[in-house]
């Protein structure tokens, strides 16, 4: 009986703080997407910039580790019963990466554009058998470079 | 030291190629971060000092990379790749590895 109620009150937990706090998240995300709209970010390795133009190159990256909450990972453990589209993590990925994406694009600063993009995800944190998903690392990387006015 | 994950380091002509360079750490979470971090995987988000701990480990395998092209002569490093792997329970290997060159 006590462990159905602290099953129960972690679901609960799981679920409306987990909720509230994706919410929260995707808003910023938004914002700071919308504010960093001008700094172009391409998978191309070169781009049609005349060489002589460019002051610098430079490595930039960011990364980020996000987890799904308790709810999401009941119900993700549910889904494995009956397969199909896991809606719970796809959340958690998109997250992620849009935040790894986030953090390189800060570090680059007033670059013009960012060349070679490559982002890598890595699950960490494997603890035991019973919940070795539901952490990850999605980590971004990439060329920045500066054109001289 | 110019770091690139393109062939080239845009705006200068390679000089001379030294070859691979590379640099690893392996770091594991301490006890009180892994606390802390799984009581955050009840609510979910972004577990700050995971972050934190893999940023700076990062930084020190590109540390050791650029350690190893400057003992060779080289002024940059090209087409730089970043690799992670989990090698046992709780620990993750960082992996940093390009090309050393020398630009004019």
């Amino acid at each position: 009986m006590i462990d159905l109620i602290i099953f129960l009150s972690l679901l609960a937990l799981g679920y409306g703080a987990g909720t509230w706090a994706e919410k929260r998240h995707y808003r910023s995300i938004a914002e700071r997407e919308n504010a960093a709209i001008n700094l172009p970010v391409v998978t191309l390795k070169s781009v049609d910039i005349p060489e002589h133009k460019i002051r610098s190159a430079k490595l930039v990256y960011g990364s980020a580790v996000i987890s799904v909450d308790y709810f999401k990972r009941i119900l993700a453990s549910l889904r494995n019963v009956f397969g199909g589209k896991v809606k719970s993590y796809e959340s958690l990925l998109d997250r992620a990466r849009r935040e790894a994406l986030l953090r390189m694009k800060e570090m680059a600063g007033n670059a013009t554009v960012i060349v070679n993009v490559r982002i890598e995800t890595s699950a960490i944190g494997k603890q035991s058998k019973r919940k070795n998903i539901g952490c990850l690392e999605a980590m971004a990387y990439g060329t920045a470079l500066t054109v001289e006015e | 030291m110019i770091i690139t994950n393109i062939e080239t380091v845009p705006g200068k002509t390679v000089a001379e190629h030294f070859g691979l360079v590379s640099g690893s750490t392996i770091r594991a979470k301490h006890i009180g971060r892994d606390l802390m971090a799984s009581l955050k995987n009840l609510v979910g988000g972004e577990l700050k000092g995971y972050t934190q701990l893999l940023q700076e480990s990062r930084q020190q395998a590109m540390d050791r990379m650029i350690e190893e092209a400057r003992l060779m002569g080289a002024n940059a490093i090209v087409n730089v790749r970043f690799s992670t792997s989990s090698v046992a329970q709780g620990a993750a290997e960082l992996y940093a590895y390009g090309t050393a060159v020398r630009v004019d």
